[in-house]
This record gives C-alpha cells, structure tokens and sequence, in this order.
C-alpha cells in the first residue's frame, strides 16, 4: 500500500502583517534585503512569522512541516545571498517569472556558512514531533545557474564547490525527517551531454551528506526533464524523485513509465502559480490518476505537494491550498 | 512613415525637420498625491471621494503642465489617477478579483489580481482622465494602455484554457476602451506590452490581441506599442507585421548594444527611441542625448523617429525626471537644426507607405 505524504516544497509567502513591518524596518531597495546579520527588531518579525506558517501547516494536517523560508528574499539563490564570500549584485529575473533577485556572484571559497542550519534549529523548537520536520534547500545544479563564479574558474569546479557547500550546510541540520532538494533549472535549463553526468554527481554529494534516516526528495517543476537527464538522475543516491504533474503531466509520466524512477515520488499536483484553488478530493483523485497510469510502479510513497514554491501566491490562498493538501491525504486514508 | 504623425508638428515648430518628442507615461507622484491617498484611505481623516478627486486632478493638471514646460510635443498627465499598471485596470474589468498582495522582489509587492470568469467592458478605463488632461493643455495627449498580453500573463488565470484566450478577450475589451477614447477625441495610444520581454516566444499573441485591438481605429488615430527590457532578437522582426504605427523601445539602459537588431531587415515603422535611461538618476547631458539620438537615425530617417525615455520614469525624483525630459527636448531640437543645415548624413531615406 502506498503511503500518501502531504508536503510542501516551502518558500511561503510572508503573511501580509509580515510583509508590510518588514518593508518598513528593511526597506524596498535592493541594498535592504536580508544579508544575515538582521538587527533584533527584523528577526522578531521573523520568528512570529516562522511561528504562524508552522502553525498554519500544523493546522492543515500536513504529514511534512517546512520552516517556510520567509527570509529567503533570493528565494532559492539565498544560501549564497547571505554567504561572506559572495557579493549581491544587481537585479535579476528568477526563471521565467515577474520575480527577481539579486545575482549573487561568488568572489570566494564558499565555507561553511550555517544559515539555513539556524533556520532549522528555530524551528525544531516549534514542532512538537521531530518527525515531521522537513528542510529545504536548493539544489546544487539550480544554485550554479543562478549564480555567477568569480572565483573557482570553470563550470565544473564550480558545480563541485557549490555542492560541497551544500553538503556542508545538511551536515549541520538538527534532525529532520525529510530533505527536498529543489532542482528547477535541471527543467528550465537543461544540462548538456556530459554536464548532466555532473549534474547527477553533485546532486548525490549533498544527498549523501543527510542523515542515513533523512528521505531524501530532488523535486523537479516547471515541466519535464530531457529523457537523458532523467535517467542520469535516477543513478544519484536518494529517494523519492519529484515531478511537475500541473506544468506537464504527459512527458512526466512517459519519463516514470519508460525508464522508472525511484522508490518513491514526489507529485506535484497542486498548483503553486495559480489562486484557483484545487480541493481536497481533486488532489486525492490525482494522486488515484498517477497510480493507476504507473502501472509497473509501486511506490512506496508518493509525496503530495504543490508544483513550486508558494511565495508566488497571496497569503489566503496559499492558506487554502495548505488546507486542500492536509485534507487530501486524510480522505485517502479514509477510502483505505 | 505612418501618415498620421505630422499632426503632432506644432503649430510654429522652428524646423524643417521634425523629431516627435514625448514620454512614454509614468511620472513619479508629488508626495502629496501619496499624503492624500493615505488620506483616503484612512477611515478616520475627513477626506472624503471628492477631496481626493481633487487632489488627483491637481496632480494631473500639474504634471501634464511640467510636460508643457518641458517642451514636449506630445503630452501625457504621468499617469497621475493610476496606481499600478495591471491593478489599475483589473479594477475597472468584471471578471477580475483580489485576493492580496505577492510579492515582486524583496520587499516590493503588488495585488495581482485573479481573473474568476469571463471578462467583461464595464465602465470607462481612460475616457475621464483623457478628457481632463485634454482639457488642460493645447498640446497633443498621448494615452498609455497596458496591453492585453500584459493584463493576461501578469494575472493569475483561474477562468481561462489559456493565456492566448484570455489575452484574445482582453484585446476585445481594450478595443471598445480605444474606440471610446478616439470618441472623445484622443490620436495616440499606446499599448504597453512589458510581459512581452519575459516570454518573447508568445510575440504572435500579442500580434493577434493588436490586430483586434486595431480593428476599425481610423487611421489617423497613431497607435504606439512600447516593450522593454528584454531580448529583442527574439521578437523582430516579426513584430514589423503588427498594425501598430510605432514600437517605443528601450534601448539607453543597455547602451544600445541591441541597435543592430533593427537594421536588418529594414526597420519599416516609426521608431520611438529610448534616449534617457528611466532607472539612473544621473541626468543625461543635450550632448549626450544628441548622441543618442544619432544612433536612432541609424536605425530609421528622420521622418520616423521619435524621441523618448526608454521606459516610464516615476522612479526617479521628480526633479531628475524634469531635467531629463527638458534635455531630451533639447536635444531633439538641437538634432533638428543640424539635419536642416546637412549638418547630419542620414543613411536611410524615409520608407514608402508601400512598404
């Protein structure tokens, strides 16, 4: 029987009160984003705002809590924004959206740094059962393309520092039960011949740093990826692969029927990027959907989350998509 | 060379040669316009719907006179009464809810509002804040519309199959919006189409939401289409094909490293050229904008050249945005006595109607 795990891939939308204190203390410029070193006044907000998206998902009934990633003003390009050996510097476009964020350029040998640890550790302190924590960071393929190097010297020296920063940072992680890995730029801008062997092998170095109990989730959106990438993927050491069933449910599914996938998966069939929101026993119909279109596949879990990110909803709906998420895994367990 | 530009030539105007001067419409707000909102909105004050009527009146009167002062040819109230380029029009369309604000960047959010069902034409979007800059100047008035691809792709879509349907719709709606506004009497609008950058593949939607939104517009009627910051190899030259008179582009901030693109093949429409960069708070010298302005005749003659800001300037201080536009003007003046004396070799002779 396969286990339905309701789940997010974080980076939430700050709550509107959140938004407009931490405009005013920060400020709108590109210079006022978070750099790490918040004054007291700014990581009050944040700790009240952590508090509430806990509980938030607390309430739903998410089987997964992420500790939401309000401060990720670079949304996924954060671990580097806030790095000492990285400078921000002007305003660039986040894939395909009418999002941006600073282009952090790597001027450095990029060492520990700890931040998203500490992110981790707060929130630990909030749930009540450490099995349900789950962390999120970037994938090392992703964080390469949104950055620029400055310092190492070629793409594959680079790919490989910042996946052994990566791995350094989960090595810091309290305890968590699940790890999602975020990987869209392996969809959005597709690693060549050769590169996707690498890409493959720093994906396994950061997976590997997590703790043997950790499952490991790579979540891939905004689409399908290429046949090949896919199958150099499936040779990296983790768990549960994650796919983009609202962007393109056709090429994902060819891509687990023709070359399998792993143990488990990840499905995205909520959708992040639109307010229209799905209900409980939609989610739940489209998870039946996967199972009975995989049929040489028995998953052990299937992850249920939205495609993306959520910061690009208002604070309402990604409430009510939370609400719809929780709800679909109980009416499975229901029918079960 | 469209044949409806030479009505925007001044009465007067001292040259032979005539460089169409204007702005593409965003100016920054006095910030007593942003006082009397919070005003406004503030249950508490006593400020009540006409007070702030007053209020947006006052800043449209003044702002269009800046433009006067400036010397532009052609006019706009820097879009004083509008507060955001998809909300402001979202308000004003039946189909289109709020559910709060997203974020952009950092800290800077706006309401991106969800299209629920069909869209409908309800009230005028434009027709009072035309009337009332017309109204307060001799000069022509240009009005900047967000373009439906724009309204469609900056929205969530929860009622449509697609951006391409909503989009078709929406040109619909903008269509009966330019027939009002050529009803009152405007002769020049301009689609603004920034979405255009961020998914350049969809250039033939937007192509399609222009010839709806063209059909039946007399011709005399100028009808201007402004993208920015994006790849422009991406869209030209297909663009050449839209029923638009002119495309504004922004071509300062990036040094005109995408000048080239337009050479080949022949650019056949009029050009409004970005000369002043819209997000830098250095003022541009004349010489400077002369330079600049050099480079759009490389491009096109005379004949079709508009002169502009690359993009809307209500970022910059207000003081900044005025001595811009009173250089740019300058400088267009300056350019104009140099091709009267020969003082400038054109490279390109005006392209045929036939073109």
């Amino acid at each position: 029987m396969t286990e339905r795990i309701a789940t997010t891939p974080g980076v939430y939308p700050l709550p509107d009160w959140a938004k407009g204190d931490l405009a005013d203390l920060k400020g709108h410029q590109k210079h006022d984003l978070v750099d790490g070193d918040e004054g007291e006044e700014t990581t009050a907000v944040y700790e009240e705002a952590r508090a509430e998206v806990l509980d938030r998902q607390q309430n739903a009934g998410l089987d997964r809590v992420v500790e939401g990633q309000l401060r990720w003003d670079d949304m996924l390009a954060h671990p580097l924004a806030v790095h000492d050996s990285v400078e921000t510097r002007g305003i660039v476009r986040y894939y395909d959206n009418n999002n941006f964020y600073r282009e952090p350029v790597v001027t450095g040998d990029l060492a520990f740094d700890g931040d998203v640890a500490t992110e981790l550790d707060a929130a630990s302190e909030l749930v009540d059962d450490a099995d349900e924590l789950q962390a999120v960071v970037p994938g090392p393929y992703s964080l390469a393309d949104l950055a620029t190097d400055e310092y190492y010297g070629d793409d594959d020296a680079f790919l490989d520092a910042i996946a052994e920063f990566l791995a350094g940072e989960v090595e810091a992680f309290p305890e968590v039960e699940t790890l999602f890995v975020l990987e869209p730029s392996l969809v959005e801008n597709p690693p060549a011949d050769g590169e996707d062997e690498r890409a493959s092998e720093a994906i396994d170095t950061v997976a590997s740093a997590a703790v043997a109990e950790t499952d490991v989730v790579v979540h891939t959106y905004w689409g399908a990826l290429d046949e090949k990438v896919h199958a150099h993927l499936l040779d990296a050491d983790f768990d549960a692969l994650g796919y983009d069933f609202v962007a393109n449910h056709e090429d994902n599914l060819y891509n687990i029927n023709e070359y399998g996938t792993k143990e488990s998966i990840a499905a995205g069939v909520v959708d992040g990027q639109n307010t229209l929101v799905e209900d409980a026993g939609q989610i739940a119909e489209r998870a039946d959907w996967l199972e009975e279109n995989t049929p040489a596949a028995d998953f052990e879990s299937i992850y249920l989350t939205t495609n993306t990110e959520l910061f690009y909803l208002p604070y309402s709906t990604f409430e009510q998509k939370l609400a719809a998420l929780g709800e679909a895994t109980e009416i499975a367990e229901v029918k079960a | 060379m469209s044949r409806n530009r030479e009505q925007f030539r001044p009465e007067g105007h001292p040259n032979d040669h005539f460089l169409l001067t204007t702005v593409v419409g965003s100016y920054p707000k006095p910030k007593w316009v942003d006082r009397a909102r919070d005003l406004y909105e503030d249950d508490e004050a006593d400020f009540d719907d006409a007070a702030w009527q007053e209020a947006k009146d006052d800043a449209a009167r003044l702002i269009t006179g800046e433009h006067e002062r400036a010397g532009l040819d052609v006019v706009v109230d820097g879009e004083m009464r509008r507060n955001e380029m998809v909300e402001y029009f979202a308000h004003r369309i039946d189909g289109y809810e709020f559910n709060g604000p997203v974020k952009v960047w950092g800290h800077n959010t706006f309401d991106k509002p969800s299209v629920v069902s069909d869209v409908e034409y309800d009230e005028t979007w434009l027709v009072d804040e035309y009337e009332f800059t017309a109204s307060v100047t001799d000069r022509p008035v240009k009005v900047p519309i967000t373009g439906p691809y724009t309204l469609a792709n900056w929205s969530f879509n929860e009622a449509y199959d697609d951006t391409e349907s909503l989009s078709h719709d929406l040109a619909d709606l903008v269509n009966t919006e330019v027939e009002k506004l050529v009803e009152a009497g405007a002769r020049y609008v301009q689609i603004d189409e920034p979405a255009l950058a961020t998914t350049p593949d969809d250039h033939a939607i937007v192509g399609d939401c222009l010839e709806r939104i063209a059909d039946g517009i007399p011709e005399d009627v100028r009808i201007g289409l402004h993208v920015c910051y994006g790849d422009y190899s991406r869209i030209y030259p297909e663009i050449l094909e839209f029923p638009v008179d002119e495309f504004d582009l922004e071509l300062a901030n990036g040094d005109y490293d995408q000048l080239d693109v337009f050479t080949e093949p022949e650019f056949t429409a009029d050009l409004a050229l970005g000369v002043v960069d819209a997000h830098d708070a250095d003022v541009e010298s004349v010489e400077q904008i002369k330079t600049n302005i050099r480079k759009g005749l490389e491009v096109v003659p005379p004949e079709q050249l508009t002169v502009s800001p690359d993009c809307g300037v209500k970022l910059l201080p207000r003081e900044v945005a005025y001595e811009k536009m009173a250089n740019l003007v300058r400088a267009a003046r300056e350019v104009e006595q140099e091709l009267d004396a020969g003082e400038i070799e054109v490279d390109r002779s005006a392209a045929t109607a036939d073109d």
